[in-house]
């Protein structure tokens, strides 16, 4: 790697005022996609600002029928909430499958929906749970969170603190897996919930995690397998390359809406 | 003379284990010299272009970097050329076309990740920096990225010395008979097949350590080899690093080979060259994207083959001919692989008399490809057992009766590829596999399965592999640069404890127990009491390595000729002092007795005796220590059936291999526990040759499968629990009866795989990796051909 | 430089480390504890793997620096004694051959066994292979490690 700096910020301000200070300073939530990028020199922050000390940042909490997850708060622990797996329990099963046993003890939810990985699990589900992304500035829904490739509407100096996410009468999370690196080579995340169904799906799309309005409306008319298995998704938008052409995702979009609906 | 506990064919924990789960196992990266700095290679991001300049400047100026070499540097001290060892003659008796290869590229580079320039510095982490720190001016030339593509006219040329990027053209077997032979069939199969390129991944990656010693002139390398020995040999003679003398090699416990750890590598020897130049310990350990960019490939065969049977299902005729991707430069042992190590396997465990095999070699702008675990012979296997599959299926034969009829039954045989079998019962091994298996419990296990949505298929392969490489003389009238015979030497130690030195090296497969086991049989000594030492050129005699299943057969074959000699003086020692007839004593108990008399000696008493040397046999030399070359006399030829049960999720294409069912024929076992984990190990390869694993380039010749997030490792999670069996004939061939069990596992699975799912799936037309995706469009490919009926 | 202090098989340890330093190299360059092994840089084989507060975490991905006051157990520091029954399960079972995955295997072994059993869940061969997702291994198939896991559970 580079050198780099890292601090251990103490507070919001301090890490707001660290990262304001150097263009070329990142936020550490968790790492395990960042130091990994690091390693293979494909990253080279100035330095890094640990955000998991800061107080409130990690925990989870039911407000009314709010879940309020922090944003440094890793995937075991999301995975092992009784909270979480009473509200949402497809959250919990997401979690659950996220890397490996090793990645979930550090990895957080807050670097995930960050870092907005077009194979990643967690944006699927703010997606389609419409979660709320709380940052130290905002509240911003999840709609108007995600932008494309690794993009977000994350500022300079924006840093996430929570996610807020809303109780759906139905949900759940099939993903099936790229074969060699266990991301998702697509993962659906179908609910349904105050405002009809919603379904995002991950790992196949060209923008990254997107909406699938025909599986919508097809599972907003009919909640069965059979409507998901039924829907016309098409390719267009659609990632190809080797280990899945965008005819093998749609198919697979089809497929794991319809294990999703089943297990819901 | 026998142990029951510790000697042969017990289930003996290993001796070495309780280094490697307690974390203080010795491999190279873990060694630290004084003085030490690191290298780090500036490698080329093209596959093929001309070097116009390289300027260090940048690099040198960096605070801690000791030194920026280039190939200029190398070459102007005259460090040879990588070579390959094995020269083999195209047809039409012209020598190999091989290209030169430099260490350091200089003129041009010829794949991605060609080093052309080395960086030392005080830490790794810097080397690396400064690496990106040089700047190289290239030329980029067009690029022929695929074996089949490079062969075609106009294809860019990679060495000027081999036109249209062939290297050799060459044939085995009778093409009259073959052609006959088919001529008259009643029924061909003819296949178009390609055996998929690999990656070998020992865990462990790459590393070399290297010191020079000015003062002595002597060079000192730790490196990651399954032959040291070899490693010395090759870059005293032929790269000119140091002469033998002046030059120690040390393999210390080494994390996984699969045939990656054999090769001489730039790296090695530049690490060797730097220590020279800038008086450091130079270490160099690879990371895992840098080995997907050097380690030696595997496999990567496109063929096409026919097969006629008559009417009752004998085979008349087989033709292959194949193209076989070499990569970039030959690498040590590679154009042995796809010629004498693949088509004098392609007769199979059938009595086929007119057999003819063509193969062109080629060089692409990709890493070198040379023996990964089988080499060769899983090609062959592959081949053969996916061709006796599907003209079973054509011919509406079951696999098995159509593979029985064909069987070789009488031994010696000798096959039209100049291979002769000298043992094995094809027979029982199907039968047992069968009966594992639960062949006749299958339809209904198929019926279950399809009430839950699955498919399931069922597939078979019957493998026929030659280990024990190799017969010197058979070899080097074949082009072997190297003779392969194995050397060992037994000391015993004055108070009676054995040294076992072995040429043969140990990565993973347990020679520090079985060969221990060897020892305590023969002398019936407690295994605690035997060390095995190898892995040191200054310490063993000589060795060829451990590779092509050899260690057993040969390795411990030359263990047995040392302690025959061993014994011989122990019984003439215990005769004399005893007084008594050599041919009245007997070895048991950790005594040397007299037979039927109460007289004996202690097993240490004879150590002593032998080296106190006061009262030997007249004319006796003192001590008691013996050595041995052992060269075998023929191959050995491990063979046996797999069984391979799938099922096929048809919503995704996901494949599950729910039951696989192994019976192998590799005559003695030392140690099953042992011998059963070098099977599984190597259906786990095999698995995932056949399912998961692929080394992709694009046609610019940019590799895609650069790392874990795209070349896929088989997971626990992707393997069932195997079932292993063994139906052993004895091996003729050497004193102990051994044929070798490290390679079978990655030779016969493949077939069995893929015959299993395209049984389950219906469509005979699917390649490895049959990866979820791959299968996927297999089944859509079914269902609209089913529906165009 | 970042002063960190720690306790690494349960001995308190004090250093100065750049902020890029990772746990891997630390333990073994700068303590030179070498049985934490690195096999790949994707953070997915596993041979890195060792406990931070008793849970299982991949060293080579993790900063040196962010986890002052930890207590870091690598496989040198598992047994309390001879050896732990994970590793004496992977003995008995063969559960290994090049060594060189087997530390990372051991500690996700342990790792896993110890929140099945907090849990109370059943450690089965399919939850055992699929808690080993993040462990790669080149030699055994598995097959026996599988078995090691599930006969140390037993003991532990």
């Amino acid at each position: 790697m580079y050198p780099t700096k890292y601090t251990k910020a103490a507070s919001i301000d301090d890490a707001v005022k660290a990262l304001g200070a150097d263009d070329e300073a990142t936020i550490l939530a968790g790492g395990q996609t960042l130091i990994a990028t690091m390693k293979q020199h494909l990253a080279a922050p100035s330095e890094l600002v640990d955000v998991r000390g800061i107080d409130g940042m990690v925990g989870i909490s039911l407000e009314g029928d709010t879940l309020v997850i922090g944003a440094a708060t890793t995937h075991a622990d999301v995975a092992g909430s009784a909270d979480v797996q009473k509200h949402s329990p497809a959250l919990a099963s997401l979690a659950a499958g996220i890397g490996d046993p090793a990645v979930r003890h550090v990895g957080t939810i807050g670097g995930s929906v960050a870092n907005n990985d077009p194979a990643a699990d967690y944006p699927a589900a703010l997606l389609a749970l419409g979660a709320t992304v709380v940052t130290n500035q905002r509240e911003m829904a999840a709609d108007a969170f995600f932008d494309g490739l690794f993009g977000t509407a994350l500022e300079e100096g924006e840093i996430i603190t929570a996610v807020k996410f809303p109780k759906a009468q139905a949900a759940a999370y099939a993903k099936f897996p790229q074969p060699a690196s266990l991301f998702a080579l697509v993962g659906v995340f179908v609910a349904k919930g105050a405002d009809g169904v919603r379904v995002s799906v991950t790992g196949a799309g060209d923008e990254g995690v997107f909406r699938s309005e025909p599986l919508e409306a097809a599972l907003g008319a009919d909640w069965s397998e059979a409507a998901a298995k039924g829907a016309d998704v098409g390719t267009d938008g659609l990632m190809s390359d080797i280990h899945g052409s965008a005819g093998y995702r749609a198919n697979l979009i089809k497929v794991m809406a319809a294990r999703a609906v089943a297990s819901a | 003379m026998a142990n029951g506990a510790t000697g042969i064919g017990a289930r003996v924990k290993r001796k070495e284990d309780k280094r490697f789960i307690t974390g203080k196992g010795k491999y190279t990266d873990d060694v630290r010299m004084e003085n030490q700095a690191y290298a780090a290679f500036v490698r080329s991001p093209h596959a093929h272009a001309n070097v116009k300049s390289i300027d260090k400047s940048a690099a040198l100026a960096m605070e801690g970097v000791v030194d920026v070499l280039d190939g200029h540097q190398l070459t102007g001290d005259e460090i040879g050329n990588i070579i390959c060892g094995w020269a083999v003659n195209s047809k039409d008796g012209s020598p190999m076309n091989m290209g030169a290869w430099s260490a350091l590229a200089t003129q041009k580079v010829r794949y991605v990740g060609d080093a052309v320039a080395v960086v030392i510095a005080d830490t790794q982490q810097l080397a690396r920096i400064a690496a990106e720190a040089v700047e190289v001016e290239y030329e980029e030339l067009p690029v022929a990225a695929r074996a089949d593509k490079a062969l075609e006219a106009g294809a860019p040329e990679i060495h000027d010395n081999a036109p249209g990027n062939l290297i050799y053209d060459w044939e085995i077997g009778d093409e009259t008979k073959a052609d006959a032979g088919l001529a008259a069939a009643s029924h061909i199969t003819e296949m178009e097949i390609t055996n998929n390129r690999l990656s070998p991944n020992p865990m462990e990656p790459r590393s070399a350590v290297a010191t020079y010693d000015e003062a002595e002139e002597h060079y000192t390398l730790y490196t990651t080899s399954q032959n040291p020995h070899v490693a010395r040999l090759v870059l005293s003679a032929f790269y000119n690093v140091a002469p033998e003398h002046k030059l120690r090699v040390i393999a210390p416990d080494v994390g996984g080979g699969f045939g990656a750890k054999i090769y001489i590598y730039p790296e090695e020897i530049t690490c060797l060259w730097a220590s020279m130049k800038t008086n450091r310990s130079v270490k160099w350990t690879s990371d895992r994207s840098e080995a997907f960019i050097t380690d030696a490939h595997g496999r990567d065969h496109i063929s096409t083959a026919k097969m006629g049977f008559d009417e009752n299902g004998k085979i008349t005729g087989f033709k292959v001919d194949t193209i076989a991707n070499l990569g970039a430069y030959m690498s040590l042992f590679s154009s042995s692989v796809p010629t004498y190590l693949y088509a004098t396997l392609l007769s199979g465990q059938y009595d086929i008399q007119n057999l003819h095999a063509n193969v062109r070699a080629v060089y692409t702008n990709t890493v070198p490809v040379d023996a990964y675990r089988g080499a060769g012979r899983p090609e062959a296997c592959y081949l053969i057992e996916r061709m006796m599959e599907t003209a079973a299926r054509e011919l509406g034969m079951k696999p098995a009766e159509l593979r029985a009829k064909n069987f070789v039954r009488q031994f010696p045989h000798e096959t039209p590829v100049i291979m002769t079998y000298d043992s094995g019962d094809f027979d029982a091994n199907l039968a047992q596999a069968e009966a594992a298996a639960d062949v006749a419990g299958f339809p209904a296990r198929q019926g279950e399965a399809a009430k839950r949505g699955k498919m399931r298929g069922l597939g078979y392969s019957c493998y026929i592999e030659a280990c024990g490489i190799a017969p010197s003389a058979a070899v080097g009238g074949l082009g072997a640069g190297v003779g392969l015979w194995e050397s060992a030497e037994v000391r015993v130690n004055p108070v009676g404890t054995i040294e076992i030195l072995t040429g043969s090296h140990s990565h993973g497969q347990g020679h520090e127990t079985t060969f221990a086991q060897i020892v305590s049989e023969r002398f019936d000594l407690p295994i605690e009491n035997v060390a095995i030492v190898h892995g040191d050129t200054d310490k063993v005699q000589f060795g060829m390595g451990t590779y092509g299943s050899r260690s057993g057969a040969v390795g411990m074959s030359a263990i047995v000729k040392a302690m025959d000699k061993v014994e011989a003086k122990v019984r003439k020692i215990a005769a004399h002092q005893l007084e008594a007839s050599e041919d009245d004593i007997v070895i048991e108990g950790g005594e040397v007795k007299v037979a039927g008399t109460d007289k004996a000696l202690g097993w240490h008493e004879i150590g002593l005796a032998a080296y106190t040397a006061h009262n030997l046999p007249p004319e006796m030399e003192p001590g008691l220590k013996e050595s041995a070359f052992y060269d075998p006399s023929n191959f050995t030829f491990p063979a046996g059936c797999y069984i391979c049960e799938v099922e096929v999720d048809p919503d995704t294409g996901k494949t599950e291999v729910v039951q696989f069912t192994a019976s192998d024929d590799f005559g003695t076992i030392i140690n099953p526990m042992i011998v059963e984990g070098q099977v599984h190990g190597g259906l786990a390869q095999g698995i995932g040759q056949a399912m998961m694993e692929q080394v992709i380039y694009d046609d610019d010749g940019q590799l895609i499968t650069g790392s874990y997030m795209d070349y896929t490792m088989p997971r626990a999670a992707d393997l069932p629990f195997y079932s292993v069996h063994h139906a052993s004939t004895t091996c003729p061939g050497n004193p102990l009866g051994m044929k070798g069990c490290g390679e079978a596992g990655a030779i016969g699975s493949p077939p069995a795989v893929i015959n299993a799912i395209t049984d389950a799936i219906g469509n005979n037309n699917l390649s490895m990796p049959a990866t979820p995706q791959n299968v996927w469009n297999a089944l859509q490919a079914a269902s609209a051909a089913q529906a165009a009926e | 430089m970042t002063k960190i202090n720690m306790t690494v098989n349960g001995k308190a340890v004090t250093r100065e480390v750049s902020g890029e330093t990772l746990l891997s190299e630390f333990l073994r360059e700068d303590l030179r504890l070498t049985g934490t092994h690195i096999g790949c840089d994707t953070s997915q084989c596993g041979a890195c793997v060792v406990h931070i507060d008793g849970k299982a975490v991949k060293s080579c991905t993790t900063l040196a620096a962010a986890i002052d006051g930890a207590e870091v157990t690598t496989i040198e520091g598992l047994a309390d004694g001879d050896l732990h029954p994970m590793q004496a399960s992977f003995k008995e079972h063969h559960g290994l051959q090049c060594g060189f995955c087997t530390p990372g295997m051991i500690m996700s072994g342990v790792d896993m066994v110890n929140r099945y059993k907090a849990e109370g869940r059943d450690v089965t061969a399919e939850a055992v292979r699929h808690e080993l997702e993040g462990n790669i291994c080149r030699c055994t198939g598995y097959h026996n490690i599988v078995k090691a896991v599930q006969d140390a559970a037993t003991k532990m």
